[in-house]
């Protein structure tokens, strides 16, 4: 087992260490939702609506209830009756939402019946006897169409198709923008798409009527899920116990199965028998409602002619589908960060957040930040081209310089600290840039279309629900916290529990680490557990980048306290001031009389056994808890939409060597270099794992995956075929060099990582496509970029030429 | 996504798969590799009611040289046949188009014949049938008959093989000429995806560097596989270079009228057929005349 | 009306398991479901990603697209079954714990056997033989970087002798 030295004078933050959680996969033991054996399991298929709109005239289950197998069918007119609706975040409160579709279907793919059955194969077949009678209706899946007078609506009862239009001015826009020597406007597309992991959405639900509890298994990555299940089934809080320690396949933030998990929780309290429903990847697809953002920017940026840009205006218009769930405040997250890593002095946003038929969008990873950045990164390479200003040197003129921080930007978040030149220049010398400049050159000169792609972009991380209360100020909410216990039990071994779920960050080695740090004992012997939501301490879960700073914070605010009761315990039994003595790797003794100790043991039998010789206030046992509001929350925003958002911002710089074909319009990426700074990094192999799988979605958001739609309201990408997610031989060879400014915020200085990579590369990629398209004097603002995409814009050249 | 429900029946020689195809006729349907038929029975896009597996018969797995030609058993894996370095040796264009037929995983299940039967107008081995002229050998319990791959290929995931028939073996033809070429290429959004378009092109020279012998054609561009004999029969006698390459190619892609989808426009489809083609005649005429 | 089950012997992992499964039931569904060996997974269920990879007869086939009666008289080998006889880690799966080649895990099954079955054929791959060898199983989390440096690293240590 190798293990490097820690770069910050730490043991093992920093170091190279073996996760926690590599073993268990690698044999397969891994438990995933879908492992999970129930005596009496029974399985659920859906039945979905085939049209985009319609009414639900009826629905006859006779032939399904009666084939084999079949223990059930529940339609939408129980369901709805007795379950309540999904929360509704936005001021939309008629925008209900329900599992199962009642009197109206809003989206090709929405769920309609639910079939109980004793197989998942029994269940489909039966799913195929139910009898829907629909009525189709006009439907609309433009945005811009959906938000005109004549559009049919999708919520009739909230009179419009709007359900978030708000317009936040910062700073001295209309003032800028006349000063400015001069202005450009253009629009920047990101489609539809999301992080789709290959794991499905998995839920098992139980109930017990003697203890009156719903046991659920599930693959999930939720804030309040517990509660928001609760609440819909019109249960208390502790009537629902999650097990956290199921394995979850991946997330990226869009595994919210809260519709699936009322619906099977309700399924199995009604049939007195556990229920699980694992989706298929077609129900995934279509009707999982786990899509991200689909999003226009139509970007004014306003500038001088040394490249100093004074104002930026930004209108994102994101069509969220059919109902409002989470996604609306993905337009929120971003004014975090709405001016980028640049010194721009005001900004004009207007996020307008619209309901289509389509399937309605999730929280999918940087919640937004990534179609922004890439907005913003398009704006400065078109600013760069219309000065003919080396792009490099025009960003480098506008990033925010080191001795500027913290620096508060004009929407009210205050970055915390940050060298985001020294990071490029790391990043540049990483990629000989100058050398790379000669590769493409030469390049061109052979004939072929080759680019160069920059970004410069935030992560802000360390999650906070700010953006909700700024979104809809009826949602006052500033409490976004995490929480770890820290035991030490009898036989002197250190167990950490956590509160939530993990999908892949190596949360059981962070934890392990940090508290490994703290109370210098080796993390590779520190358990570390998930409790259920019963006997967890408060989490706000794996959301926003958040778990590095909150449950390393928490784990080590923990240790700490139990550190400082084995101090007590030792200055009480050797008769001495806590001052006087030396606590290390667990032993005390006094300082300069090395005989004077109690070793680790000693106090731990003390702790556990010995209360005569406790010190007087100290609880018996060992054990710590703590719990913390995440540093910078608790503050509403003011009345012009000002607010701190994230604590800590993380930064990252893409550079990225594309060469097209020009014949056949194929391009290819041939060099990737990242700069990173996330601080204080407390297990390197993890924050470059996450930031490598972040470059991949982002590769994937840029050139390939795009949940397409056709006129009749039909998803077209729905599968594996036509969906295309990047295998090993799309993605490059990526090298990550790595810079810190530790955060000032933060236990040890570090950021958060989880949306690493993800919120720099679709900008990157597409800026270098961009780049080797320039010479011809085309460009592409849409993503994702297409063979046909660059084809259809290289046949504009030669249109033009005729 | 689990398979609607069916019958199965392991047949252990193909006389007994003919007999159990002319039993249940339309309802049966035979599984070989099963990387095509079995996600459409997920997507329960197909109900057989009964399926016939033929990867046990040991007969249809097989790989024989002959003078002027290869006999392949049609249930010979992908795999086997990309390994074969003899078989490489005769039948170059078949290791040319395996190399972008999917992943291992699908090669390592798929079979030949399987591909040649499912008959994806965009899949690799049915063009490589369709520009050598391939002849296919198909059994029923009444008989056996034997086609061109012209004439087998009948349109989109569409054959001439009736429904009591099984494939059973494959000719391939054997280019005797010493100086012989041969190129596959293909356009995909993503490596082992199906070919946006596919171009594959074989050419014999005589040592001047004349074309004695020429094929070509298209993958994905029509609703079957696509060769071009008469613009081919026009290259013999000639030497080529990009411009006539192009030319050809050109002509060749006029004549096409591709489909549109998510991925690909006609036009775009049409576009790269040209390209392709004039690329892989190109290299194969390089090919060949490299050699001594 | 209930559907024929059909009797099945397989050797999975090296040990003779019978079953009686219904024609339609896939490979992977009867490991998973019927034989409780949980290690493959389902992403897709039409063949496209790869975590239901096992070997069959020694070769990594997608066991979603084979149905479990197809499997009689074969032999099949699962992400359970790659680890030493004495119950050690494999080496390839000691070096994905020492690279970090996984994070989620659950594309790492399908992985092990698609590297596994590289690594007895060749033993000493290029990064590109290493990329092709992979290249039908579908990863969202790592961007294939950590699991090409954990395959390259089996590799080298095999080379040096470990066994």
């Amino acid at each position: 087992m190798s293990e490097a030295k820690s770069p910050h004078g730490y043991r093992y933050i920093g170091a190279k260490r073996r996760t926690k959680e590599g073993p268990r996969f690698v044999i397969g033991r891994g438990r995933y939702a879908a492992d999970i054996a129930l005596p009496g399991l029974k399985h659920v298929a859906l039945v979905a609506s085939p049209h985009a709109s319609a009414r639900i005239l009826s629905i006859r289950t006779d032939a399904a209830r009666a084939a084999p197998g079949v223990h059930y069918v529940l339609t939408g007119e129980e369901f709805c009756a007795h379950t309540d609706s999904l929360p509704i975040g936005v001021d939309a409160p008629k925008v209900t939402r329900w599992a199962l579709a009642r009197d109206r279907v809003r989206y090709a793919g929405e769920w309609v019946a639910a079939v109980v059955a004793d197989s998942r194969a029994l269940a489909e077949d039966a799913a195929e006897l139910v009898e829907v009678e629909y009525e189709p209706l006009p439907h609309v899946t433009d945005p811009e169409q959906a938000m005109g007078d004549d559009s049919p609506l999708v919520h009739p009862a909230h009179g419009s198709n709007v359900i978030l239009h708000r317009n936040f001015v910062w700073g001295p826009v209309e003032d800028e923008f006349a000063k400015a020597e001069h202005q450009l406007a253009f629009r920047a597309v990101w489609s539809r798409n999301a992080t789709v992991p290959i794991e499905t959405f998995a839920v098992a639900a139980q109930w017990n009527p003697a203890t009156e509890i719903l046991d659920i298994w599930a693959s999930i990555q939720m804030p309040k899920y517990p509660d928001q299940t609760a609440k819909a089934l019109r249960l208390p809080g502790n009537a629902v116990r999650v097990h956290y320690d199921v394995d979850v396949g991946g997330s990226y933030g869009v595994k919210r199965g809260i519709k699936h998990t009322v619906l099977v929780g309700y399924l199995a309290r009604r049939l007195g028998q556990p229920v699980r429903l694992i989706e298929d990847r077609l129900e995934n697809m279509r009707g999982g409602d786990m899509h991200g953002p689909d999003r226009s920017f139509d970007m004014t940026a306003a500038f001088d002619r040394d490249g100093t840009i004074r104002a930026l205006k930004i209108r994102a218009i994101d069509n969220v589908g059919a109902y409002a769930g989470r996604a609306p405040f993905q337009l929120g997250k971003p004014v975090s960060a709405i001016c980028g890593p640049y010194r721009i002095g005001a900004i004009a946003y207007e996020p307008v957040s619209v309901l289509t038929n389509k399937t309605p969008q999730e929280a999918v990873r940087g919640f937004g930040q990534s179609p922004t950045n890439f907005a913003l990164e398009r704006t400065m390479d078109r600013v760069a081209q219309f000065l003919n200003m080396d792009r490099i040197a025009l960003r480098q003129k506008n990033l925010i310089r080191a001795d500027e921080f913290p620096y508060t930007i004009p929407s009210g978040s205050t970055y915390d600290s940050g060298d985001y030149h020294s990071v490029l220049d790391k990043a540049l010398a990483a990629i000989d840039y100058p050398a790379l400049v000669r590769r493409r050159d030469a390049a061109r000169q052979a004939g072929l279309l080759a680019g160069i792609g920059i970004s410069t972009c935030l992560e802000p991380s360390g999650g906070n629900s700010a953006f909700e209360p700024l979104l809809n100020p009826k949602n006052e909410t500033t409490t976004w916290m995490d929480s770890c216990l820290v035991r030490i039990d009898l036989s002197g071994a250190i167990t950490g529990i956590m509160g939530t779920s993990s999908s892949g960050q190596g949360h059981e080695t962070l934890v392990s680490t940090v508290v490994g740090e703290i109370l210098e004992r080796d993390p590779a012997q520190i358990r570390v557990i998930h409790a259920d939501s019963l006997n967890a301490l408060p989490s706000n879960s794996p959301v926003g980048s958040r778990m590095a700073i909150m449950l390393g914070g928490a784990a080590a605010g923990a240790a700490r306290r139990i550190k400082d009761t084995l101090i007590a315990i030792a200055a009480h039994n050797l008769e001495c001031a806590k001052e006087d003595l030396e606590y290390r790797d667990g032993n005390v003794s006094l300082k300069g009389v090395p005989e004077k100790r109690l070793s680790w043991d000693q106090l731990v039998e003390i702790a556990h056994r010995k209360f005569h010789q406790m010190p007087p206030d100290i609880e018996p046992g060992l054990q710590a808890t703590f719990v913390w509001e995440v540093p910078t929350g608790g503050g509403l925003p003011t009345s012009d939409g000002r607010v701190q958002i994230y604590p800590c911002y993380a930064f990252e710089t893409h550079i990225v060597y594309v060469e097209i074909d020009p014949e056949t319009a194929t391009p290819s990426i041939k060099q990737y270099v990242c700069g990173h700074d996330c601080g204080v990094m407390i297990n390197p192999d993890i924050v470059h794992g996450m930031t490598y799988g972040g470059i991949a979605h982002g590769i994937g958001a840029a050139l390939y995956e795009h949940f397409t739609y056709d006129d009749n309201g039909q998803l077209t990408s729905g599968t594996f075929m036509d969906y295309l997610l990047p295998s090993a031989l799309e993605v490059p060879t990526i090298t990550i060099v790595d810079h810190c400014t530790p955060s000032p915020l933060t236990t040890f200085g570090q950021k958060g990582s989880g949306e690493a990579g993800y919120l720099g590369a679709p900008a990157a990629v597409a800026n270098a496509v961009n780049d080797a398209l320039a010479p011809l004097g085309v460009e592409v603002n849409t993503l994702p970029i297409s063979h046909l995409a660059i084809w259809e814009t290289l046949s504009k050249t030669t249109q033009d030429d005729k | 996504m689990k398979s609607p429900p069916f019958e199965y029946a392991r047949a252990a020689s193909l006389e007994e798969a003919c007999g159990l195809l002319h039993q249940h006729g339309d309802a049966a349907k035979l599984i070989a590799g099963g990387q095509s038929l079995v996600p459409m029975m997920a997507f329960r896009l197909l109900r057989p009611s009964w399926l016939i597996d033929i990867n046990e018969i040991a007969a249809l797995k097989f790989v024989a040289f002959e003078t002027d030609a290869v006999r392949m058993g049609a249930c010979t894996r992908q795999c086997v046949v990309a390994r074969d370095d003899a078989l490489a040796a005769r039948v170059p264009l078949l290791r040319q188009a395996l190399a972008f037929v999917g992943h291992t995983q699908t090669r390592n299940r798929g079979t030949v014949g399987g591909s040649l039967a499912h008959a994806d107008p965009s899949a690799e081995l049915p063009l490589v049938a369709q520009i050598l002229e391939a002849r296919l050998v198909l059994r029923a319990q009444s008989g056996t008959r034997t086609l061109p791959a012209a004439e087998f290929f009948a349109g989109p995931m569409m054959t001439n093989l009736r429904a009591e028939e099984c494939l059973e073996e494959i000719h391939w033809p054997v280019w005797r000429g010493r100086k012989t070429g041969s190129a596959f290429t293909e356009i995909s959004r993503r490596h082992g995806d199906f070919a946006m378009v596919a171009a594959a092109a074989q050419i014999a020279v005589d040592d001047d560097g004349r074309c004695t012998r020429v094929t070509f054609g298209v993958g994905g561009a029509a609703p079957t596989p696509t060769a071009f004999p008469e613009l081919a029969r026009s290259l013999v006698g000639q030497t080529l270079d990009k411009a006539k390459t192009q030319a050809v190619a050109h002509e060749a892609a006029a004549m096409l009228e591709p489909d549109s989808d998510i991925h690909a426009s006609a036009a775009y489809r049409r576009h790269l057929a040209g390209v392709l083609i004039s690329r892989v005649l190109l290299e194969a005429y390089d090919a060949a005349g490299s050699l001594q | 009306m209930s559907e024929t089950l059909y009797s099945i012997t397989v050797e999975i992992n090296g040990a003779r398991r019978i079953g009686q499964v219904s024609a339609r039931t896939s490979l992977v569904d009867w490991l998973r479901e019927h034989l409780h060996l949980t290690g493959t997974h389902i992403g897709c269920e039409h063949g496209i990603c790869g975590a239901c990879s096992i070997m069959l007869d020694g070769e990594p086939i997608r066991s979603c697209l084979m149905y479990a009666v197809q499997a009689d008289g074969h032999r099949i080998t699962t992400v359970e079954g790659l680890a030493r006889p004495d119950g050690q880690l494999s080496i390839l799966q000691d070096s994905f714990c020492e690279a970090h080649g996984l994070q989620c895990g659950y594309c790492t099954p399908g992985m092990l056997i698609a590297a596994q079955s590289l690594l007895d054929a060749n033993p000493r791959p290029t990064e590109e033989q290493i990329r092709d060898a992979i290249g039908g199983n579908l990863c969202r989390c790592t961007g294939y970087q950590q699991i090409v440096e954990a395959i390259a690293l089996a590799s080298k240590r095999i080379a040096e002798g470990a066994t």
